[in-house]
């Protein structure tokens, strides 16, 4: 009894037509020819002569095809569109430019023995092609590696005591805790030096700078891990208890993996907050040239710190040294995030 | 359905013939709503396939089937809130008084302006108070309205809410009732005068009380507006539409198996299916 009816194809009506485009790439001829106009004409000039011009002629344009259209509130909500698309693009510009110049500058100090020699032979004015930054491209690895170590347990436990427990003196914690996110890098560096290191007998080593590099972590995470927790809906954790589990196989199989991707962010971000310190480095790890893999002897290099010692040389070969690190240590960074979002997305 | 609740197609059929008929396209707010051929998909997902209905100017149609048939998806491409769902697609007409909605130029907030909803929760705005909440329409679509505590009064008496809220209307939205804030935003859809009213089980998650005095609301507005309404409940349906439309969706997409008016679609269905669901057989 079933008639089988032609399915016409799927389509999106509410997509604009060529047709109704054409004012809006009217508009956007206007902006380019008009920037060009503008900055030959008047007083503007320079790059962000051009940028404000294009901006304020995008903002006008468009919001009246706008207005041609569909009349006065379809060009105004043209034009807060605009403008909140200019305010992404102004934000947008320092990151690229930062990124584009890191990548400009730091490829031309990258040859393969960088990644397989160290400094222990070479002096940062020498020739591009002596030295490397194994033994800081090691060390970064460690110290990031024991700092999450010792702060990851410890923030995520933190938040779980916040939000879970909420015993006795969380708000006290809670108030520590964002009052030690306001800490001073180079202050928790001094702290481990005069605490463990100075008149202990104990000399620099890795293990010291994961140290230092917690007390910057542990809030972050903790705090970023407390948010993440709050947000799981309670009725998850009256879920969990109804079936009769106590409340500790709750919060471990009901509450930590329904937020799981948001521990992992609050990770990812502890580790974007310490990656790149340097300050804490300096009276903790020693920085030495030579590759280190024990962290809990003798002084350890890290890329903050080669790039540190690379700038202060002022050499030309030196400056390329430090380009070529910190297009490293991003480089690095960014893998490590994009590990972290791969892991936290795959579903168990 | 459990066996206490099941109802007799007799029983059904006797609810919708109380219900006084009027006759369709003598309303004077326009000329109804109609989908033709109508099919929705999402991604490569066909959940709608070919659905025409007229929607008569001043009656009330009731929208029934399983979970899952497609009638959400249904009334959301009347109003084009389809669209917001980033990998939906469609085709067919929707044509409000006589123009296709999905036109290539036409203004999407005009459309949404003359065809309301009410959603399956009562959502009020809630930063803002019980008559901010009426108003709400005529400052976000930016309407000229010169006595806005007569509309106010007139919004909330139809929406049959008056009574229970004119003496705190600067209370917060939140402070109602489930069923009251439901009625609330009954009346903020009215507020802008639409010719249809589109609600998707409004009556939900609400208590019988509460959803009586929303189906007195719906049988008032239909003197003077459009309604479609998605329900799972088959007393509800007997009870306020004209017409009522049966879908399913079996393994493939979601159908309509059959319209009709509201007491044939109760007493005599045409189709076994029909039967078995509205008998409470199935679904």
């Amino acid at each position: 009894m079933t008639t089988t009816i032609p399915v016409p194809k799927p389509a999106k009506p509410w997509r604009a037509t060529p047709k109704a485009m054409a004012p809006t790439f009217a508009a956007a001829l206007i902006v380019i020819v008009g920037t060009f106009l503008l900055i030959d004409y008047t007083g503007l000039s320079g790059k962000l002569g051009a940028f404000t011009a294009a901006s304020i002629l995008a903002i006008l344009t468009l919001s009246g095809a706008a207005f041609l259209q569909r009349g006065v509130q379809a060009a105004k909500n043209a034009a807060v569109g605009t403008f909140v698309a200019v305010g992404a693009i102004i934000a947008m510009i320092p990151v690229v430019s930062i990124l584009g110049t890191v990548l400009v500058r730091g490829i031309k100090g990258l040859y393969v023995g960088f990644f397989t020699n160290d400094m222990s032979l070479a002096s940062v004015n020498d020739p591009l092609d002596k030295g490397g930054i194994l033994h800081a491209i090691i060390g970064t690895l460690l110290l990031i590696l024991f700092a999450m170590l010792i702060s990851v347990p410890l923030g995520i436990l933190t938040a779980l005591y916040l939000t879970e427990i909420k015993g006795p003196g969380s708000r006290l914690i809670r108030f520590l805790v964002q009052a030690m996110s306001g800490v001073p890098s180079i202050v928790a560096g001094l702290f481990i030096y005069s605490a463990f290191i100075s008149g202990t007998g104990r000399g620099f080593s890795g293990f010291m700078g994961s140290l230092a590099l917690s007390i910057l972590m542990l809030p972050t995470v903790a705090r970023t891990a407390e948010e993440v927790l709050l947000l799981i809906p309670s009725d998850l954790r009256e879920a969990g208890l109804a079936l009769g589990a106590t409340q500790w196989r709750t919060v471990a199989m009901v509450v930590v993996p329904a937020a799981k991707s948001g521990l992992i962010t609050a990770v990812i971000l502890g580790v974007a907050r310490i990656a790149g310190e340097t300050a804490p480095l300096l009276f903790t790890t020693g920085g030495g040239d030579t590759v280190n893999a024990n962290p809990f002897d003798g002084v350890m290099g890290s890329i903050p710190f080669a790039i540190w010692k690379a700038l202060i040389a002022g050499s030309e070969e030196s400056n390329a040294r430090a380009w070529a690190s910190i297009l490293v240590l991003l480089v690095i960074v960014l893998a490590l995030f994009f590990t972290a979002r791969r892991l936290g997305k795959r579903r168990v | 359905m459990t066996m206490a609740e099941q109802v007799t197609p007799s029983s059904l059929a006797g609810i919708a013939s109380n219900r006084s008929r009027k006759t369709p396209g003598t309303m004077p707010l326009g000329t109804g709503l109609e989908a033709r051929n109508v099919h929705a998909w999402f991604g490569k997902n066909h959940v709608l396939s070919d659905i025409s209905l007229d929607f008569a100017a001043g009656t009330v149609t009731a929208l029934i089937g399983p979970s899952g048939c497609g009638k959400s998806t249904f009334i959301r491409t009347l109003n084009r809130m389809h669209e917001f769902i980033p990998t939906a697609a469609m085709a067919g007409e929707v044509l409000l008084d006589g123009k296709d909605v999905y036109a290539p130029g036409t203004d999407v907030t005009k459309i949404r302006l003359k065809i309301g909803m009410v959603f399956q929760k009562p959502n009020p705005f809630p930063s803002m108070s019980i008559g901010e909440n009426v108003l709400a329409g005529l400052k976000l679509a930016q309407l000229k309205q010169s006595n806005k505590d007569d509309l106010l009064e007139e919004c909330l008496v139809r929406a049959g809410l008056w009574n229970e809220v004119k003496d705190r209307l600067d209370a917060h939205g939140g402070s109602l009732s489930g069923g009251q804030q439901q009625r609330l935003c009954i009346a903020r859809s009215l507020a802008v005068r639409p010719q249809v009213l589109l609600m998707d089980e409004p009556c939900s998650a609400l208590d019988p009380g509460s959803t009586l005095r929303i189906e007195e609301t719906i049988r008032e507005l239909s003197e003077s507006m459009t309604i479609v309404i998605v329900t799972h409940n088959m007393q509800q349906a007997a009870r306020i539409s004209d017409y009522t439309a049966f879908f399913l969706a079996d393994g493939g997409p979601g159908v309509m198996v059959e319209v009709g008016p509201t007491s044939e679609i109760f007493s005599r269905p045409k189709d076994q299916r029909t039967e078995n669901y509205v008998t409470g057989r199935f679904g």
